[in-house]
C-alpha cells in the first residue's frame, strides 16, 4: 500500500479532444475491469491539470459515472469540480447519480457526493444539494456530518439567502453541541467563515457555549484544535475570572507539536490578557509563551518566519516574554535571507546595556557577510544600538568606524547614515570622528548617504576647516542630484555661511546655490525653501542664524514602538497573514474582516484608553462628512436596534432552541450595510470622542529607515497583468 | 483559508492543480511562475500581491503551493504544506517530480480527503492509508461496516490509530536523536549551543495500547528552581498530538495511545549543560595577499568506548584561491572550488582523541583586494549512544487488556548537519 506507487507518468502529455473522445467511445467495449476507461481518464485529469480545457468532453466523461469503481467516480467527479460550472446546462445530467450516491450505504460515498455537489456552485446543483444537505447534516455516521458542515460554509458562499432561508445556519450552530469533537470543530470553522463575511450573521460565543468547544478541544484532531482555538476570540469575557479560566485550560496547548496551533493559542492568551486582572497569572502565562515561541524556531523555515515576525509584536506589547534570550535569535550563516532579517529586528530589540556586546559583535559578524541586505540592515542596527543603549555608543562607533575601513561602499554609505543620527542623539561627544567621514565622501553614491554626510558638513562647517572646498565640491553637480540631495545641499550652504559669512568661498556658494533653486528648479519644495532662506538672510542674518541652528530635539528610539493600541490591535491577528505584514488585514485585502477589542466590564482600563475600533476601508464612500471648527459633534444615534456595548443581545431567529447560547442574527437586520459592519461603526462611534488619533501613524515608523526591505504586500498591478 | 493548492516543477510547470474555491481561476498559477519560479532573488515564503497570497515551500525539485485570499493563518499553511510532503514521503517513498507525476490521481485524492473547502481535514497517514489506496476498490466492495469503521476513526478521538492492529511480535523502538546546534566565536567563546532532540518512536503493539513514558527530565519554567543533578533541563517539549497534554501539564506524565508504526512522540529544545561531543580549534593566518594557511584540529570530547562517525568538516576558503594543499593523518581532505571549501571527510575517530588538518590555500593576485567574508567552519557529524543534553529514556510502559509481553529498544544519537558552526 505504501509502496513506491503508480506509475501514471506516461499520462502527462497533451491530448487532443477528439481523440480522447475516440479512446473512450472505444473502451465502451471489451473494458472488463474498466482500465482502459480509467487510462482515458487519467489522461484527461492529467490533461486539466496542465491546463488544457477539456470541458468539451464533459458528456463523454460523465458517462463513466455509472462504473462502479471508487477510483473512476472520484476522476469524474474532480472533472466535474473543473469544469461543473462553466457546463450549466448539461449539469442536471449528473443531478440523478448526485442523489443515488447522496443515499448510499457507504458514508465515504454519501460524504463525497455532498462534498463534491457543494463545489459546483450553480442553482441547479445548490437546489438538489440543499435537500440532501438537510439529511446529511443530521446523518448517523460524524463523517458524513463533519463533511456536511464545510458544505453549508460553501452554499452560504455561493447563495447566503438561501442558506439562511433552509435554516442551515441554526442547523450548524446546533452541530456545535454535536457528541464528536471533529463535527463540533468543522461546524466552528464553517460559522466563523460565515461570521467573517461581510453579509453575513454575527457568530459570537457566551460563555456556555465557549466552554463546551473547550471541552471538544481535547478531543479534536490539530487542525481542528486550530478551529476551536480560532473561534474563541468571538468570545468576549464579562469578568477577570473567566478570561483567567479559560487561559488556564487552553495554556497546556502551547505543548503541541504543530505550530498553528502553538501561535493560535498564543493569540488566545494575549487577547484573553486584556480582560485579566490577576497580574501573577499573566506573569506566568508570560513566562509559559516564551520557550514554544523558541522552539517554533527549530521548524522548516518557513514556519520560522512566521514566528519571527509575531515574536517582533509580542515582545512590543508583553517585553516579559523573551526579554533573556536574545542569544536564540542569533541568526546562522545558513538561514535563509528572510529569516536573518527578521532576527535582526528582534535582536535589536532585545538589546540592552546587560548584552549590548555580545548583539555588537554579532552584528559586527554580519556586516562582513554576502548579501548586501543583510549587510545593510546590519550596519544601521549597529548605529540603533549606539542610540539605543547609551553604554553601547563608544563601542559602536569604533565598530562603525572599523566597517568604514573596509570601504565597501555599501557598508561606508549605510555607516554614514547612522553616524548622523548618532550625532543627533549625542551632541559634542563623536564629532572627532568627522574628518574620518570626510575622507569618504566619494564612495557616497546614493542620495540618502549623501544626504547625510552633507547634512554633516553643514551642521559642523565650523569644526571643518575645509568645509567651504567640501561644499563647494558637493554643489558641482548640483542640477543632477536628487530633490533630497539638494534640500540638504540647499541647508547645509545656508548654516555654511551663517557659520562663515566672512569667507568669500561660502557666500559665493550660498548665492549660488539660492540663485539655482529659486530660478532654475521646478520642485516647488526645493524653490519654497530657497526663497525662506533668501529673505530670512536678507532682512536679518543673525536671526537667521539663531533659526537654522537652532538646537534640535534629540533623537531617541521611543518612535520604534508601535502605539500600544494599534498592537492590541494587530495582536488580535497572531499567526496570520496580517502579523507577517504588522497591518490590518481590513487595509490590504478585499473583504477582509477587521477586528478589534469588544468592551465589556472585563476590559483592563488602559487597553480601554486606547482601544482602536475597526477602521471601516471596504465601505463604499456614501458620503463625505467634514467635522465643523469647535468641539467634536456627538455621535448621531444609530438606526440599527440598540445593542448594549460588547455584551450579548440574543437576537431571537426562527425555530431555534439555544438561541440563549449564541448569538446569531440574520443579516438583514442591521440594514443594508449588513450587521458585521454596523457593528464596527458602533464601535467607532463610542470611541470617537476619546480622541481618534490615526493608530497606525506609527506603525511605519516601527523600524525607521527600514521599510525597504520591510516585508509588505505588493499592489496587484502583477496580477493584472498575467 | 486555502483557496488553491499547486504543485510546479523547477520549470514552473504545474503537477497539480486544485482550486478550492471559485475565487481563484488557475491562470493564477501563472503569477506564481512569473512572480517566483522564475525570480532568482525570492526574499520570502509568502508573497502578497493585491488581495492574493502565495505560500510555498521549496521540496526537493518542487514547490508546493497554497495560495489565499483571506487573512489566512500563515502557521496554519505551512503545516498544512509540511504535512502534505510528509504524506506524500509515506506513501510514495519519497517525493519529487517523479513521484508526483507518476501518483497524480492518487494526490489528487488525497489533497481532496485532507482539506475541504480550504480547511485542513483528517491527515493522519495510517487512517488515510486504509481508505485512500493505490489499489483499485470497487465502489460496491467496500462493505457499508467496513467504512463506518474507517469514518469512526477519522473523526473519532484517536484518528491517528486503527482499532484492528496486530502483531506477533509486540516491539517498541525508541530513537532519540539530538542535533546540536553551536555558534563558536572566533575567539573561542561559545555564542549559543543548544539542542534539538527528537524522540522518534516506531511502535508495532497490538490492539490498542496504552503507554507511559518516562525521562530524567525536569522541564523548567522557572529557571530559579533548580534542583537534582541528574535531571536534565529542558527548556521546553512538544508532544504528538496523541499525547495528553492536560496529565502532562498536571503530574509530568507522558501518556498515550501511540499510531501504529514510526510517528515523533515529541520534540524538546535544552540549552543548559550542553556536552559539545567535538571542539574544533582552527587556526588561519593569511599569509599575505597570496596565501592562507590553515591548521584545524577536532578533539573528540566523549567517552573512548564511542565514537563520531560520518564526521564532515567544511573549511572555507577564500573567492580567489587556486588550488589547496591538504595534509591530514585520518579520513580525506579535498578541495572544492564550486563551492570554496575544503571538505575534509573523516569516517570514525573514537573517543578522547585528536586530528588536525594542516593545509595551505594559494590564492591568484587581484587587482583590488576583496574582504574576505570568512563563513564559519561547518562539521556534520554523528555520535551514536550518546546524548548531548544529558537526556536518558527511563522507561516506557505498555498496557494493553490483553495483557501481552512487549519488548522496547532504546537508541541515542547525537549528530549535527549544517548548524555546528565554527568561526575563526
Amino acid at each position: 500500500m505504501s509502496g513506491q506507487g503508480g506509475q501514471d507518468a506516461k499520462f502527462f502529455q497533451r491530448g487532443k479532444i477528439q481523440e480522447f473522445r475516440a479512446e473512450l467511445q472505444a473502451a465502451e467495449s471489451k473494458d472488463k475491469k474498466f482500465t482502459k476507461r480509467k487510462t482515458v481518464l487519467k489522461k484527461i485529469v492529467a490533461n486539466i491539470t496542465m491546463g488544457n480545457d477539456m470541458s468539451p468532453l464533459f458528456t463523454d466523461v460523465i458517462q463513466c459515472l455509472g462504473i462502479p469503481l471508487l477510483e473512476i467516480k472520484k476522476m469524474v467527479y474532480l472533472f466535474l469540480v473543473c469544469y461543473g460550472r462553466s457546463k450549466a446546462d448539461q449539469i442536471h445530467l449528473v443531478i440523478p447519480s448526485f442523489l443515488q450516491d447522496c443515499n448510499d450505504r457507504n458514508p465515504l460515498v454519501r460524504a463525497l457526493a455532498i462534498r463534491t455537489m457543494s463545489y459546483i456552485p450553480i442553482p441547479v446543483v445548490t437546489e438538489a444539494l440543499t435537500e440532501q444537505l438537510r439529511h446529511c447534516l443530521k446523518d448517523r455516521d460524524p463523517y458524513v456530518r463533519k463533511t456536511a458542515a464545510i458544505c453549508v460554509a460553501k452554499l452560504y458562499t455561493a447563495d447566503p439567502r438561501k442558506a439562511e432561508r433552509g435554516g442551515f445556519v441554526e442547523m450548524l450552530r446546533d452541530l456545535m453541541l454535536d457528541s464528536n469533537a471533529t463535527v463540533v470543530s468543522n461546524a466552528v470553522a464553517a460559522l466563523s467563515e460565515i461570521g467573517d463575511r461581510q453579509d453575513g450573521v454575527i457568530f459570537k460565543l457566551n460563555l456556555t457555549v465557549a466552554n463546551k468547544l473547550l471541552t471538544a478541544l481535547g478531543e479534536s484532531s490539530e487542525w481542528g484544535q486550530i478551529y476551536i482555538l480560532d473561534s474563541l476570540l468571538r468570545y468576549v469575557p464579562e469578568r477577570h475570572e473567566d478570561a483567567e479560566l479559560m487561559a488556564e485550560r487552553i495554556i497546556v496547548q502551547l505543548q503541541h507539536a504543530n505550530s498553528a496551533v502553538v501561535l493560535t493559542t498564543i493569540k488566545v492568551l494575549l487577547y484573553l490578557m486584556n480582560y485579566m486582572d490577576n497580574r501573577r497569572l499573566m506573569e506566568y502565562i508570560c513566562k509559559k509563551m516564551g520557550p514554544p515561541l523558541v522552539t517554533l524556531l527549530s521548524s522548516g523555515p518557513e514556519v520560522q518566519y512566521v514566528a519571527l515576525r509575531n515574536i517582533l509584536l509580542i515582545i512590543q506589547r508583553r517585553p516579559s516574554v523573551l526579554k533573556n534570550d536574545v542569544k536564540v535569535f542569533f541568526c546562522k550563516y545558513n538561514d535563509p535571507i528572510y529569516v536573518k532579517l527578521a532576527k535582526l529586528e528582534i535582536m535589536y530589540r532585545l538589546a540592552r546595556e546587560e548584552n549590548a556586546k555580545e548583539v555588537l559583535a554579532e552584528l559586527q559578524e554580519y556586516a562582513s557577510e554576502v548579501d548586501v541586505d543583510f549587510v545593510r540592515k546590519a550596519v544601521r542596527s549597529i548605529g540603533r544600538l549606539a542610540i539605543k543603549v547609551e553604554p553601547a555608543a563608544d563601542d559602536c562607533i569604533q565598530a562603525l568606524l572599523d566597517l568604514i575601513e573596509t570601504k565597501v561602499t555599501y557598508v561606508v554609505q549605510e555607516a554614514v547614515i547612522v553616524i548622523k543620527d548618532i550625532f543627533r542623539r549625542y551632541p559634542g561627544k563623536y564629532e572627532g570622528i568627522i574628518p574620518t567621514l570626510c575622507e569618504n565622501l566619494d564612495s557616497l553614491d546614493e542620495p540618502e548617504s549623501k544626504a547625510a554626510m552633507i547634512w554633516i558638513v553643514g551642521q559642523f562647517a565650523d569644526r571643518i576647516d575645509n568645509a567651504d572646498e567640501l561644499m563647494d565640491d558637493l554643489t558641482y553637480t548640483f542640477m543632477e542630484e536628487s530633490v533630497e540631495v539638494q534640500l540638504a545641499l540647499l541647508t547645509a550652504s545656508v548654516k555654511l555661511f551663517i557659520y562663515k559669512s566672512q569667507s568669500d568661498t561660502s557666500k559665493a556658494l550660498v548665492h549660488k546655490v539660492l540663485k539655482w533653486v529659486t530660478e532654475e528648479v521646478d520642485n516647488p519644495d526645493l524653490r519654497d525653501r530657497g526663497f525662506m532662506y533668501w529673505r530670512l538672510l536678507a532682512i536679518n542674518p543673525a536671526v537667521a542664524g539663531e533659526i537654522v541652528l537652532a538646537e534640535k530635539p534629540a533623537i531617541t528610539t521611543d518612535a520604534d514602538r508601535m502605539d500600544r493600541g494599534a498592537l492590541d490591535q494587530l495582536l488580535l491577528h497572531t499567526g496570520t497573514l496580517g502579523s507577517i505584514y504588522h497591518k490590518n488585514p481590513e487595509t490590504f485585502i478585499r473583504n477582509a474582516a477587521g477586528k478589534a477589542l469588544t468592551d465589556s466590564p472585563a476590559l483592563n482600563t488602559l487597553s480601554r484608553q486606547v482601544l482602536v475600533p475597526v477602521a471601516r476601508n471596504n465601505l463604499p464612500p456614501t458620503a463625505i462628512r467634514i467635522p465643523g471648527p469647535g468641539p467634536p459633534e456627538p455621535p448621531k444615534p444609530s438606526a440599527e436596534p440598540v445593542r448594549t456595548n460588547g455584551s450579548l443581545m440574543p437576537v431571537p431567529t426562527a425555530s431555534s432552541s439555544n438561541t440563549d447560547l449564541i448569538d446569531v442574527s440574520a443579516s438583514q437586520e442591521g440594514g443594508e450595510e449588513g450587521d458585521g459592519e454596523g457593528e464596527g461603526e458602533e464601535e467607532e462611534y463610542a470611541a470617537a470622542p476619546m480622541g481618534t488619533v490615526d493608530p497606525y501613524a506609527n506603525l511605519d515608523n516601527a523600524f525607521e529607515g527600514y521599510l525597504a526591505d520591510e516585508p509588505r504586500p505588493q499592489t496587484n498591478n502583477m496580477l493584472l497583468q498575467a | 483559508m486555502i483557496s488553491a493548492f499547486f504543485i510546479f516543477n523547477q520549470k514552473g510547470e504545474v503537477l497539480i492543480s486544485r482550486l478550492y474555491r471559485t475565487d481563484l481561476k488557475r491562470s493564477i498559477a501563472d503569477v506564481f511562475r512569473i512572480q517566483v519560479v522564475s525570480n532568482s532573488d525570492v526574499r520570502s515564503p509568502i508573497i502578497t500581491l493585491g488581495s492574493t497570497s502565495f505560500f510555498h515551500v521549496r521540496v526537493s525539485n518542487l514547490y508546493i503551493v497554497a495560495v489565499t485570499k483571506c487573512n489566512a493563518n500563515a502557521a496554519l499553511v505551512f503545516e498544512f504544506c509540511y504535512r502534505f510532503i510528509a504524506i506524500a514521503k509515506s506513501y510514495f517513498g519519497k517525493i519529487d517530480e517523479e513521484a508526483v507525476k507518476n501518483n497524480f490521481v492518487l494526490i489528487y485524492e488525497l489533497i481532496d480527503e485532507i482539506n475541504d473547502f480550504g480547511y485542513p481535514q483528517n491527515s493522519e497517514i495510517d487512517t488515510l492509508k486504509t481508505y485512500i489506496t493505490t489499489e483499485s476498490v470497487m465502489s460496491t466492495s467496500i462493505a457499508a461496516e467496513e467504512s463506518s469503521k474507517i469514518t469512526t476513526q477519522a473523526t473519532g478521538t484517536t484518528s491517528w490509530r486503527r482499532g484492528d492492529v496486530k502483531y506477533k511480535k509486540n516491539e517498541a523502538f525508541v530513537d532519540v536523536v539530538e542535533t546540536v546546534n553551536l555558534s563558536m566565536s572566533s575567539k573561542g567563546t561559545i555564542l549559543r549551543a543548544d539542542v534539538d532532540g527528537h524522540i522518534m518512536m516506531r511502535a508495532y503493539l497490538s490492539g490498542t495500547p496504552e503507554c507511559k513514558f518516562g525521562l530524567n527530565d525536569k522541564l523548567v519554567i522557572d529557571k530559579s528552581e533548580r534542583g537534582l543533578s541528574d535531571a536534565v533541563e529542558l527548556d521546553d517539549c512538544r508532544f504528538h498530538q496523541c499525547v495528553r497534554l492536560n496529565e502532562f501539564d498536571s503530574n509530568r506524565t507522558i501518556s498515550f495511545i501511540p499510531p501504529d508504526g514510526e510517528f515523533e512522540l515529541m520534540r524538546y529544545r535544552s540549552t543548559s549543560n550542553v556536552k559539545l561531543p567535538l571542539k574544533i580549534i582552527p587556526s588561519v593566518t593569511e599569509l599575505g595577499t597570496t596565501q592562507v594557511q590553515y591548521v584545524v584540529t577536532v578533539k573528540t570530547n566523549f567517552n573512548n568506548k564511542l565514537s563520531a562517525t560520518n564526521v564532515v568538516v567544511r573549511i572555507p576558503t577564500p573567492l580567489n584561491t587556486t588550488s589547496v594543499d591538504c595534509k591530514v593523518p585520518n579520513g580525506k581532505a579535498k578541495y572544492v572550488p564550486a563551492e570554496n571549501v575544503v571538505v575534509w571527510k573523516i569516517p570514525r575517530i573514537q573517543g578522547g582523541q585528536e586530528i588536525t588538518l594542516s593545509a595551505s590555500a594559494e590564492l591568484t593576485s587581484t587587482t583590488h583586494r576583496q574582504v574576505w567574508a570568512r563563513p564559519p567552519i561547518d562539521v556534520d557529524f554523528q555520535v551514536l549512544m550518546f546524548t548531548a543534553s544529558g537526556l536518558i529514556v527511563r522507561f516506557l510502559k505498555v498496557f494493553e487488556k490483553s495483557n501481552y509481553q512487549s519488548i522496547k529498544w532504546v537508541r541515542y544519537l547525537t549528530k549535527a548537519s549544517g548548524s555546528y558552526q565554527v568561526r575563526f
